[in-house]
């Protein structure tokens, strides 16, 4: 990945995104456009529909609506890198999967347990170093904390190079310097590459601090805009300044 | 193959290797075990013990069904039905409807009951009996060129679909994330198990082969911190209790199938006392 490099793409745009299930709406006429080099921060109460708009993003579930993806001239591309950061990774700790190994299983067909090639090893470092986790390369994944587990996740979605990068409330669970480390490899991947993170959470100070834009959603978007707008809104004191369940 | 037993005469300068069938067993263990230590690394982190012992006993309903169907090579139908409960058993726990040790219960009982109702009609049952504890030193010369093509081409398999297995293990929802296609994935490993294990029940026995399958992975995993020493941990163990467990039973006259298992579990408790403690 080079440093400072284009994505090639100007936009992701959700239109008119609508989700019905057992005939109870979830989302309701969602839209909004993502950019390159922006953080873009998920917040709303539970139930807001949050982890469902994610969902539909990443074409896992079926919706009404249109998500796209524009490039720079215009043409919608009919598909890009997603990298995913999930908000808790449940796997069986006692299992003997080093770092390396998860993340070379993911970049090759070659078998992890037969073959070590160095390109791969190449490229996971600097994944890693990107995530600021390089030393956690050889330590066994059932070993690492939650905020050092959440880094790794990170260096994963790493690869191939995301276009946009999904993390959801990954730092739930996650102790205040695990949350700041985790923050910090955002910030250095915000800065340095053009990629549209989007991110959802429910620490609203976090958000504060490192968000650029905002979308307030309760099944439908009651406020986007940049992050001091959306936190000066009437929507965002009605629905968290009101006691909502959050 | 001349050229092979007197390799092993050379490898092996001891009595036991002056009798063909000794050598024929020999190169069988050889053939057999790199492929349970390398299967039982998924197979254990799959959680799947159950499920190899269910696939194990069905074996009398293949051998059964084969009675009923006229077909004369039993391994036939017994690698035939160990596909079909496989992926039939994989199938019903996709679909969450029970629980999983409920329907792999429901489907070993009902197996197991119909292929020795089926055998044993008539008064029949004893001269199956020997598929219990297998013979390994009854193997023939054609049968060991099955296991070699058997090895070859599981091991090409394996070693297509290992990386995707490992990420499907660690995560299911992770690994389809990443375009993992994990119901085909697990439908080829449980395929493999079925035809491995099939066609090894002949000469290790239905009441032990799925302790070869699991013990030396869990032995391994008990001490090994990577994927690599966690692989070739366990086809180390499984080569070596295989070769060490022949020997020792040809002159303990004991059962060869259950004398490696023994040496596997013994294995199981020297790494379990070393284990990694978290």
């Amino acid at each position: 990945m080079d440093a400072k490099n284009g994505c090639g793409l100007c936009k992701i745009a959700v239109e008119n995104v609508s989700v019905v299930r057992n005939k109870e709406t979830i989302l309701k006429d969602v839209s909004f456009n993502l950019h390159c080099g922006k953080l873009t921060a998920l917040i709303g109460v539970n139930g807001a529909g949050k982890t469902t708009l994610l969902r539909s993003i990443l074409g896992e579930i079926q919706h009404e609506g249109e998500v796209f993806f524009e490039g720079f001239d215009g043409k919608r591309l009919s598909k890009i890198t997603i990298g995913y950061v999930p908000q808790h990774l449940n796997f069986d700790t006692s299992s003997p999967v080093s770092v390396h190994d998860f993340l070379q299983a993911s970049r090759t067909i070659r078998p992890v347990s037969f073959f070590k090639p160095k390109k791969n090893s190449y490229s996971i470092n600097e994944s890693l170093a990107t995530a600021g986790a390089s030393e956690l390369a050889n330590r066994t994944l059932g070993d690492l904390s939650g905020g050092e587990l959440q880094r790794v996740m990170l260096a994963q979605a790493l690869y191939p190079t995301p276009e946009l990068l999904i993390l959801d409330e990954p730092l739930s669970g996650v102790d205040c310097i695990g949350s700041e480390q985790f923050y910090d490899s955002i910030q250095n991947l915000r800065e340095n590459y053009h990629i549209s993170i989007v991110m959802v959470s429910h620490d609203l100070e976090l958000v504060k601090q490192y968000a650029d834009d905002v979308l307030l959603l309760n099944k439908e978007v009651l406020c986007f805009g940049s992050t001091s707008e959306v936190f000066a809104s009437n929507a965002y004191k009605q629905t968290f300044q009101a006691g909502g369940d959050f | 193959m001349s050229f092979v037993y007197a390799m092993l005469e050379f490898i092996f300068p001891f009595d036991f290797i002056e009798y063909n069938f000794m050598k024929n067993a020999i190169i069988a263990v050889i053939l057999i075990t790199p492929l349970f230590g390398m299967l039982g690394t998924m197979a254990v982190n799959n959680k799947m013990a159950f499920f190899s012992d269910a696939l194990g006993h069905s074996a009398f309903t293949g051998i059964a069904l084969g009675v009923l169907l006229g077909v004369k090579n039993d391994l036939i139908s017994m690698v035939a039905f160990g596909i079909f409960l496989a992926l039939i058993i994989t199938r019903v726990k996709a679909s969450k409807v029970a629980s999983a040790d409920t329907i792999i219960s429901v489907f070993s009982s009902t197996s197991v009951a119909l292929g020795l109702v089926v055998l044993s009609f008539g008064g029949k049952f004893s001269s199956y009996s020997q598929y219990l504890i297998g013979d390994i030193l009854s193997i023939t010369t054609n049968e060991l060129l099955l296991l070699f093509i058997c090895l070859i081409v599981v091991t090409i398999i394996w070693g297509l679909i290992y990386n995707k297995l490992l990420l499907i293990s660690i995560n299911e929802d992770l690994a389809a994330s990443r375009g993992i296609k994990t119901m085909r994935i697990e439908n080829i490993f449980v395929v493999l198990v079925a035809v491995v294990v099939m066609l090894s029940i002949k000469w290790i026995g239905i009441l032990l082969i799925n302790s070869l399958l699991i013990l030396p992975a869990a032995a391994s995993r008990n001490i090994s911190k990577n994927s690599r020493q966690y692989m070739f941990l366990s086809i180390f163990i499984a080569l070596f209790c295989g070769l060490f467990g022949l020997i020792i039973s040809f002159y303990t006259n004991t059962s060869a199938g259950a004398t490696i298992v023994l040496l596997c579990s013994v294995f199981f408790f020297i790494t379990y006392a070393f284990r990694n403690k978290k």
